[in-house]
């Protein structure tokens, strides 16, 4: 085993995502914490011109292969498990977002490491780490046996600022054995263009669970429209065919940042959070006074929505 | 075509969670149970996919709370057969992983579809690591699923409504995010029907010994409502407050 923390690179038509960041900051913070070296493991094809935005590692790892020049879970799988297989590093940081869901448990498998979702927080040495569990409602942490571990990181964990570092860090190329794929890329789908861009709205009213039914929706529309803002969700509204995917905020949706971000009934599941807790005023509104959303929120409201939004429409 | 539905139930997050005595895991006595609403959303996909173009659904579980009655409602719903795998306790995703894969190793099957996480997955979602145990390749966060004889397309959500569109040779392992149709519901009336009419097939889970795993320590309520200055009163005081709030701040 080597003393080294591996970041999986996540990125997406050319830019790297703010995970990738996060993950970097908080594995150089543990590097420099412990003497040990901070490992940035990119993937792709002609992709090697990314290592100079990844800055915070010590050095970058780099497979080159055409079967990387999409992302590929399969490929992705294989690759990741290669390259930690050849290191043997104490620790590997992934995101806990749609690629990296597909990839951490199988190397874990793979490999025989332990695997540990949902982090996050992780002491500096390593030896202990917080996964957010229950719909954020609870915290466990947990202890990985052996001297190896893979992590996935919950997106907003860790600043993504301290990770942000340009630079040129050493390119060691190393080649995995990507043969016999059964899964091939096709193409992406862009998101259709909405009626209304979530992320420009300096207003939202985002509604949750708690609406209750379709039916229930004018009433928040019209709380909106005497704002002055839009509407957004969660992901169960949009599952349940109430709202468009493009009102949607959270991890599989947008991220938005409004000067008010106003959430009924709405219970603050991390995937959620994700998506708006950088919001400049947050008020949340709930039945249930222990919802994860209270911890976010800057004011809070323990009320029936059907009795608040009405006295707040009231006074508009 | 043969779809393997995976399902477990888990803790209804709208009650009261409490901690055990020994403060590693939830107190399990009064927990009141209800499926993984991800799960819900894969049965639903492999029920449309057998109502589109013919295909057997078995839904399979680990042994636990309810699970007969969540098996029951899904034959109900449609599902074909009904697997329990007993003998394997505990909530470790690769444990349970690889009691699924010694039950599913014997079946024939084309595509497996899962939830895409649960609320208690602290190692790890099921399906990816189901995939690995059994050999097969896999993806998650599955909005869409295709199949045409020995292949599949499937659309996978990445963040901001990006989807990625992948082709896939069968066998497969799908994580699903969500269905193309709101689950079905059943009604308690039908589900003591199925109850009546189907049998649930046991077997044992056979060797489910993982040896990379991690210990928890602790389990803990974050400091819930410590972030936000909760405001008090009747709908009414509260819709003022707000609007002082608005005021202050300049949006309003």
């Amino acid at each position: 085993m080597s003393n080294q923390i591996f970041v999986v690179v996540e990125h997406l038509k050319g830019k790297i995502e703010d995970i990738t960041f996060e993950m970097l900051g908080k594995g150089k913070e543990m590097a420099d914490a412990s003497g040990g070296e901070l490992v940035a493991v990119l993937l792709g094809s002609g992709a090697d011109g990314m290592a100079g935005q990844l800055g915070a590692a010590g050095k970058v790892i780099y497979v080159d292969d055409a079967n990387l020049a999409e992302y590929n879970p399969q490929a992705y799988c294989k690759a990741v498990a290669s390259v930690v297989e050849a290191n043997s590093p104490k620790m590997v940081l992934i995101g806990n977002t749609s690629m990296g869901m597909d990839i951490a448990g199988g190397v874990s498998v793979d490999l025989n490491i332990p695997f540990v979702a949902y982090a996050s927080g992780i002491s500096n040495d390593g030896g202990t780490i917080t996964s957010a569990l229950y719909g954020g409602k609870m915290n466990v942490d947990s202890s990985p046996s052996g001297d190896s571990v893979i992590i996935s990181v919950i997106a907003g964990s860790f600043p993504a600022d301290a990770g942000r570092v340009d630079g040129s860090p050493s390119v060691e190329t190393a080649s995995a054995d990507l043969s016999g794929l059964t899964i091939q890329f096709k193409q992406l789908i862009e998101p259709e263009g909405g009626d209304v861009d979530i992320t420009q709205q300096e207003i939202l009213i985002s509604v949750g669970r708690g609406i209750q039914s379709d039916e229930n929706l004018p009433l928040a529309e019209e709380l909106a429209a005497k704002l002055g803002g839009a509407i957004s969700c969660s992901r169960p509204i949009v599952d349940s065919k109430w709202l468009s995917k493009t009102r949607q905020v959270g991890k599989s949706g947008l991220k938005v940042k409004p000067k008010l971000y106003l959430a009924l009934g709405i219970s603050g599941a991390p995937e959620h959070i994700e998506g708006m807790k950088d919001a400049d005023l947050i008020i949340a509104v709930n039945t249930d006074p222990k919802a994860p959303i209270f911890d976010y929120a800057h004011y809070g409201v323990v009320q029936d929505l059907f009795d608040f939004i009405p006295a707040l429409s009231g006074k508009l | 075509m043969n779809i393997i539905v995976p399902i477990k139930q888990v803790p209804d997050l709208v009650e009261e969670l409490e901690i055990n005595s020994d403060g590693t895991d939830l107190d399990r006595e009064w927990l009141k149970m209800k499926l993984n609403e991800f799960d819900d959303h894969a049965l639903e996909e492999a029920l449309l996919m057998k109502e589109d173009s013919g295909a057997t659904v078995t839904t399979i579980a680990l042994d636990g709370d309810d699970i007969d009655k969540a098996l029951y409602a899904a034959a109900a719903k449609g599902a074909d057969k009904l697997v329990k795998i007993t003998g394997v306790s505990g909530n470790s995703t690769h444990e349970a992983a690889k009691a699924m894969a010694n039950a599913i190793q014997g079946m024939e099957y084309d595509i497996i579809m899962t939830g895409v996480q649960s609320v208690d997955d602290r190692d790890g979602q099921l399906a990816v690591i189901l995939a690995h145990y059994l050999g097969n390749s896999h993806v998650s966060v599955v909005t869409g699923v295709q199949a045409s004889g020995g292949s599949v397309t499937v659309q996978k959500e990445y963040g901001g409504g990006m989807v990625a569109e992948f082709e896939a040779s069968t066998p497969i392992v799908l994580g699903i995010q969500a269905a193309r149709e709101t689950p079905r519901y059943v009604p308690v009336a039908k589900v003591r029907r199925a109850q009546k009419s189907s049998t649930i097939e046991e077997v044992a889970a056979g060797d489910v010994g993982v040896d990379a795993g991690s210990s928890v320590s602790k389990m803990y309520k974050p400091d819930t409502g410590a972030g936000a200055e909760m405001i008090g009163g009747s709908a009414e005081d509260q819709a003022n407050k707000i609007m002082e709030l608005l005021s202050q701040k300049g949006i309003k």
